[in-house]
């Protein structure tokens, strides 16, 4: 059973259908990258996965269970986590207390005991922490833990969203644009951090990316949307030899 | 040596013997120091030795060793030792063919490999490297779909050695008993500026020897913390981590990434530091900068506190004594200042530092002098085991590199020559006879490097031999020496030095436009452009005044005697610098040869008629006279 089912999905903005009865499936442990056009609905296609949009028609299945309408901290809690386009972390806190936020959802002691640092809350914490120390040491950012995340390059910051995203031990891992406006160097580290995070964990990853170069480098599997509609859905060779993704990107020869 | 402790090894089974629990290395790990005590220390290094045992190590194999600075480099370099066989560090940024040329050329059977990176390095030249037995890999990250038949993980090793340790549980004394001081503890690789590295061989007497000494001037205690940043393959980090160590009993600590050194160094508040000049000059610079930035009143405390400092710094360097009233401005400015500012660095349990490796500017010298971190020169070379002079207490000149430490003798050959002599001198290259015989001489290092001894017995390095120029007597100089002495001057922004084949020496130097307008600006001086600027009486004393402040340091026979201001900078552009901005000495002298052959002559000045070239490639005729100043 694929863990991730997207099954005839259709959005809807009023008159506008930015997706359009799209189907695909996500096996476990594999990384699935969704590519296409400007305007072809990824990150769109990513928000109904995420729950930050609610599809009119279809389903999107996670381990069999239907969570098409539940509310996105609920897909949270069932292992999804994800990082934005344009990066969304608390700016004027440090690294660490902004990965510590991604431990919100596993931790249990009330606001008493975690906000008097005592007892339970103190040793929830020092687990918490050791989790965090983990994914920094993981993502290499050790020298800049104690930084102001709005201080940081934004290569940097990239990365620390991805390790809050980590933060969350998610099953699934929803990246929009990871390497966006990196350089060179900055997406091959990224690139590595992906892999890495994929074989070491176990994590799934769906991913929404313009380089090319690392779409075919490091997916198991590609699906090409264009206005909407799927079309194509495959290993990297097969994606690449299809007409209809050579149509898409290169224009028909008249 | 007398106490029997003759060898690395025999070292550690003390240490765990004597210090047992006490912390003898420390790593970051989860954002926390995490400590070694000498127990575990030598728990680690016996099970990686005999599990290298296990692998076929024998006496006299060596294992090269390649990675940041962590526990297991040195647990690596000990185990080696241990076994009767000898480490090779090799620097960790090498590239590919480096790295297997230094394999290649020690005989290694195994090389121990931090990570991926190095990993990667090596069995991408695998094929050319047939002696090699195991790569030994510490860190497992990103290695699970390698399967090279060479690879195993340090752990793995560990654990048979810790079978071994079960089945024969006296090998492992008896394995480092039978290590003797004469043996070859490591081969530090040099990096010759031409052809491949040579490997010099040193034994644990070398070592062990020179750090005795060494602590006989500069003292180190069991109790101290040192942060280990450099590279281990580096002969000064070899003897301070490694050597001084395991004879001392100190901590080691071993930072989270080589990107938070700095940080590292507050957390722990190291007392004994070696770092080379780029690290003190980062650090000063660090300061001034953030001290800009500031708020008025911090500022204001900077600039009320330093000058005391240096001032009383200053009277140090003399020997001379400090006035009462300023030594109660100098307690003052300590609470104000140097206490708060030596916190924020890290320095504040700083008893010793030294800095090695290149020369490190006075003006870095005097600011850390001036906040109260006692920072030394040290000079040596690997050879002879690191270090040939130190800075002594109380006796630091920041133009010389100190006296030779006890049992080192120091001369000059009469080529000018840097030669030393110690019980540390290494007993050759390996498998280069040839160097060998060209490096010690009768017992005597040759340095390669020119320099002289003061009157005092204190030792000033003026350049490498190549780079030396001689007066038409035989005087040697080094143009170079003396240009950074005069480019030290913030109103001297380029000199270049004549006097090859002459009979003295002379300068021509452009000024700097802007600190020296607005020097003139604050005299009230008014001027129009730069050869306007650079022919004013006044500026020509200023400069004057900068250029005696560099003779005075020189020796009579190399002074400079006469100088003149340029009438322009001198400009890429010109072709007068390269694009890296250094002197091309013979376009210069040959441009500039009418003013030379008036350096050289009574005249008192000299015409110009030349073209100018400007940036957009217009050229103009330029007329002007330029003075000649005599200095005594």
């Amino acid at each position: 059973m694929p863990q991730l089912e997207v099954k005839d999905i259709t959005l809807r903005f009023g008159g506008v259908t930015a997706i359009k009865a799209v189907s695909f499936n996500v096996e476990q442990s594999t990384i699935h990258a969704i590519i296409g056009p400007n305007g072809a609905g990824k990150t769109s296609m990513l928000n109904c996965i995420s729950g930050v949009y609610r599809p009119q028609e279809g389903q999107i299945v996670l381990n069999g269970q239907d969570i098409t309408s539940q509310s996105p901290y609920a897909r949270t809690g069932l292992g999804l986590a994800r990082t934005f386009q344009n990066i969304a972390l608390f700016k004027g806190m440090t690294v660490l207390d902004n990965l510590l936020i991604g431990r919100h959802t596993h931790q249990k002691t009330g606001v008493l005991a975690g906000g008097m640092y005592y007892g339970s809350g103190q040793k929830e914490e020092v687990v918490h922490r050791e989790y965090v120390e983990d994914i920094i040491d993981f993502l290499e950012i050790e020298a800049i833990r104690k930084k102001t995340v709005g201080t940081l390059a934004y290569g940097l910051q990239k990365r620390v969203e991805l390790a809050r995203a980590l933060a969350l031990e998610p099953k699934i891992l929803l990246l929009d644009e990871p390497m966006a406006g990196m350089n060179a160097e900055e997406k091959e580290d990224m690139a590595r951090f992906v892999i890495d995070i994929n074989e070491d964990r176990g994590t799934t990853i769906i991913m929404i990316e313009h380089d090319m170069g690392v779409v075919m480098d490091i997916s198991n599997r590609v699906v090409v949307l264009n206005f909407g509609q799927k079309i194509a859905d495959g290993t990297p060779d097969e994606v690449q030899r299809d007409s209809h993704v050579q149509k898409a990107y290169l224009g028909q020869e008249e | 040596m007398s106490d029997g402790l003759d060898t690395f090894p025999k070292l550690l089974l003390r240490n765990a013997r004597e210090f047992a629990a006490k912390p003898a290395l420390r790593e970051k790990e989860f954002g926390i120091w995490q400590a070694h005590s000498w127990q575990q220390y030598h728990d680690k290094v016996r099970d990686f030795s005999l599990g290298l045992v296990s692998l076929g190590f024998e006496p006299g194999d060596k294992v090269a060793i390649i990675g940041n600075n962590r526990p297991e480099w040195v647990c690596a370099e000990l185990a080696a030792q241990a076994a009767g066989g000898a480490s090779v560090g090799i620097y960790q940024d090498s590239n590919l063919t480096e790295v297997a040329y230094v394999i290649d050329h020690c005989d290694a059977k195994f090389v121990v490999a931090e990570d991926q990176e190095q990993v990667d390095k090596i069995l991408d030249m695998i094929d050319k490297l047939p002696k090699l037995k195991n790569v030994i890999y510490s860190e497992p990250r990103g290695m699970r779909k390698y399967d090279h038949p060479s690879l195993i993980s340090f752990d793995v090793v560990a654990k048979k050695g810790r079978a071994l340790h079960h089945a024969e549980p006296s090998r492992w004394e008896k394995n480092i008993a039978m290590g003797k001081g004469s043996d070859t503890a490591i081969i530090c690789y040099t990096s010759g500026t031409t052809g491949f590295p040579k490997g010099a061989l040193l034994t644990f007497d070398n070592l062990i020897v020179m750090a005795k000494s060494v602590n006989t001037v500069d003292a180190k205690f069991a109790t101290d913390e040192f942060v280990s940043f450099l590279p281990l393959a580096w002969i000064g980090e070899q003897m301070v981590s490694v050597t001084n160590s395991l004879l001392v009993g100190f901590t080691i600590n071993f930072p989270e990434d080589p990107s938070t050194v700095m940080e590292d160094i507050r957390e722990i508040g190291p007392h004994t530091m070696f770092a080379p000049p780029r690290v003190w000059e980062n650090m000063s610079s660090t300061v001034q900068v953030k001290i800009m930035d500031t708020t008025p009143f911090k500022r204001l405390m900077y600039n009320w506190a330093m000058p005391i400092g240096y001032k009383v710094a200053d009277l140090k360097f003399k020997k001379q004594p400090v006035p009462f009233a300023l030594s109660i401005l100098h307690k003052l400015s300590f609470w104000a200042l140097f206490r708060p500012l030596k916190d924020r660095l890290g320095l504040s349990n700083l008893r010793t530092c030294s800095t090695g490796g290149a020369a490190l500017g006075p003006d870095v010298f005097r600011f850390f002098h001036a906040l109260g971190v006692p920072l030394k020169q040290i000079y040596g070379q690997t050879e002879i085991s690191g270090i040939s002079c130190i800075h002594y207490d109380g006796d630091v000149q920041f133009h010389t590199v100190g006296k030779p430490i006890p049992g080192t003798e120091v001369k000059i050959s009469p080529d000018g020559e840097i030669l030393s002599r110690s019980a540390s001198i290494t007993p050759g290259y390996y498998k280069n006879d040839e160097a060998t015989k060209q490096a010690i001489r009768d017992g005597w290092l040759h340095s390669g490097d020119a320099g002289y001894l003061t009157d005092d017995g204190q030792l000033v390095v003026i350049d490498r031999i190549k780079d030396v120029m001689r007066l038409a007597d035989g005087t040697q100089f080094s143009p170079q020496f003396i240009e950074n002495r005069l480019k030290f001057s913030p109103y001297i922004k380029e000199a270049v030095v004549i006097g090859n084949d002459r009979p003295k020496l002379t300068v021509m130097i452009c000024i700097d436009m802007g600190i020296v307008g607005k020097w003139a600006e604050n005299q009230k001086l008014s001027y129009t452009t730069y050869t306007d600027l650079a022919a004013k009486d006044l500026v020509y004393g200023l400069l004057e005044k900068e250029v005696e402040k560099v003779n005075e340091a020189l020796p009579q026979a190399a002074k400079l005697r006469r100088f003149v201001l340029l009438y322009k900078e001198l400009d890429a552009d010109d072709e007068e610098l390269t694009r890296t901005r250094k002197v091309r000495r013979g376009f210069v002298e040959d441009r500039y040869k009418d003013v030379i052959d008036a350096l050289y002559s009574d005249r008192q000045q000299v015409p110009i008629d030349t073209t100018i070239k400007f940036q957009d490639g217009k050229a103009a005729r330029f007329q002007t006279t330029l003075l000649l100043r005599d200095l005594t």
